[in-house]
């Protein structure tokens, strides 16, 4: 059969809403651009550990820090079925974390940002895990089947740590005066990065019409975004807090919220590498891998010794 | 008030809560992810445990102070050094891979006979806590031996790891079996445990081709207070917060 009529059994499977599955054939591209896509996924979760994870020992109460340390864990474990359901392309776990540790796969920039205050706990909550979420319900409904159905999975863990994350500021927002200027504080060095996390505006996305037409992705990044913004417009009302943006404003006419300009040249450099932890953030990545080599070599050379003396017993 | 039946609860869940908060450091940094979140589901399950032991020894305080003053929080975060009552042995630092899951393999042993020691205990709350434990706490005993196993008889590299490992923690184990007052006279024996965690100790180091140390001089102390220069640190971390805003409510 020629490669024009795979193209189209695969375009009519997508178009009639029937996933892609490991062994169905795809375009060359489909396969790189769900490896980028899916592997970018799985880094951002294992990346995202660090910024959290940071406030694990400092948590302020026992129920605080058992309520991180589990939503830490979850990210891990994110992380985990991402990676598998990368590998089902064909791309190994350790070519995409070794492509993490050199630099070249990138992950979420929003975890170059530096987690500062106990409010960055809840405020990461509400807004990044807020902002992953809407891009994490479109991605469940996504073509490619083992990315949809742990998508499915993580969604599911995800608006936990929304909640959690959101009735955490909401505690801050009740609390001493101190409290609140943390928690607006918070909201004001989260909220413009986390409208980043959608993206570059449609009209400068350059892998967003070919992912739209193979229902990689099914909105665009300006849609999510806006969503977004509607969301949390309405819930930040609820904390008592402002976002930092005087253009915010209910645009009657569109239905929608209308809000300022996103800087885009700090976008652009942090994800050229320039953010405030980009370089501590690989840097503790690469700190854990090295460190971990001896225990990896330790624990392949016992499993082999292993095996050889069963085999042994049996003969 | 029974005083020594609190300071009981209250070196349970000490030993609970800085084993907790030592193995907590490694989330993120792990080795491996799976064995990152091994670590840290041992931590959230200590921390669990913690939480039942002080949740239940503010309720006994506050029982005889006739307040309701003490909680979970204010005495795991408003008490001083010289008051946690946790073993050298759980806040000794993580060290590399192989000294954090050998200070998990001696701690899990011990606290694995404990507790099964404790769900027959006379006081049903204690007894409680030890059996639902009991359970998490015979995961990680598998767990760590695994590790001391793998470890012990993987590389060169790896053996020769362990043995700085059993080296280094070797000398906080003896004071697991020396019991304090307070145990005495509202837990058990403890020193009755030391025979089970050692033969347990042999089996699985005989495994690992690792040797048992011969007797050596053991350090004691932090079952009454006197603890390893680490302990600070570590409530100096833990405690920030509460420390920094007195009576705020997270």
């Amino acid at each position: 059969m020629p490669v024009q009529d795979f193209e189209k059994i695969f375009q009519d499977k997508i178009d009639a809403e029937i996933k892609i599955e490991p062994r169905d054939w795809m375009p060359e591209a489909y396969r790189k651009t769900n490896i980028r896509q899916i592997s970018q996924h799985a880094h951002s979760e294992v990346v995202g550990m660090l910024p959290e994870g940071n406030w694990i020992s400092r948590a302020p109460s026992l129920k605080r820090k058992a309520i991180l340390i589990a939503k830490v864990q979850d990210e891990a474990g994110h992380g985990l079925y991402l990676y598998s359901s990368a590998e089902t392309l064909g791309s190994s776990r350790d070519e995409m974390i070794a492509d993490l540790l050199s630099g070249k796969a990138k992950y979420s920039s929003i975890f170059n940002y530096p987690s500062l205050t106990w409010a960055d706990m809840g405020a990461i909550g509400w807004l990044v895990d807020g902002a992953a979420i809407l891009n994490q319900v479109m991605l469940c409904r996504t073509s490619y089947g083992p990315y949809a159905r742990a998508m499915v999975r993580i969604c599911k863990e995800e608006s936990f740590h929304q909640r959690q994350g959101f009735e955490s500021l909401l505690v801050l927002s009740k609390g001493s005066e101190e409290q609140k200027a943390m928690c607006q504080d918070a909201i004001n060095r989260w909220w413009w990065p986390s409208l980043m996390m959608f993206g570059p505006k449609d009209s400068e996305s350059t892998n967003s019409d070919q992912s739209m037409k193979w229902k990689i992705k099914r909105k665009t990044n300006d849609e999510l975004r806006q969503q977004f913004v509607d969301m949390i417009a309405v819930q930040v009302k609820v904390l008592g807090m402002t976002l930092p943006d005087d253009k915010l404003k209910w645009n009657e006419a569109r239905k929608h919220y209308d809000f300022g300009d996103i800087n885009w040249d700090e976008f652009w450099n942090v994800v050229k590498g320039n953010g405030p932890c980009n370089k501590q953030r690989l840097a503790a990545r690469n700190k854990a891998h090295d460190e971990g080599a001896w225990v990896r070599e330790a624990a392949m050379v016992y499993a082999s010794k292993k095996a050889n003396r069963e085999k042994q017993e049996a003969a | 008030m029974n005083s020594s039946l609190i300071d009981y609860i209250q070196h349970l869940a000490d030993n609970a809560l800085i084993m907790a908060q030592r193995n907590a450091e490694w989330c993120g940094h792990g080795p491996v992810l799976e064995q990152d979140i091994a670590i840290t589901n041992i931590s959230l399950d200590l921390l669990g445990q913690s939480r039942n032991f002080y949740q239940y020894a503010a309720q006994l305080i506050n029982e005889s102070e006739k307040s309701d003053e003490a909680t979970e929080d204010s005495l795991a975060y408003l008490r001083t050094e010289r008051a946690f009552k946790n073993c050298f042995l759980a806040e000794q630092p993580n060290g590399d891979w192989a000294q954090t899951v050998l200070r998990q393999f001696f701690f899990s042993a011990y606290q694995f006979l404990l507790y099964k020691k404790l769900q027959d205990n006379t006081d049903e709350q204690i007894a409680a806590i030890a059996a639902k434990a009991l359970k998490e706490v015979t995961y990680h005993l598998r767990w760590s031996s695994e590790w001391v196993i793998r470890l012990g008889d993987g590389t060169e590299e790896s053996h020769q790891r362990m043995l700085t490992a059993i080296d280094e923690l070797w000398q906080y184990t003896g004071e697991l079996f020396m019991p304090a007052a307070y145990e005495l006279e509202s837990g058990f024996d403890v020193s009755s445990l030391k025979d089970d965690w050692f033969n347990k100790v042999v089996a699985v180091f005989e495994e690992a081709t690792l040797p048992v140390p011969e007797k050596c001089f053991m350090q004691t102390g932090g079952k009454t207070g006197i603890h390893t220069e680490h302990l600070g640190f570590i409530l100096a971390e833990m405690q920030y917060l509460q420390r920094t805003y007195p009576n705020a409510e997270w």
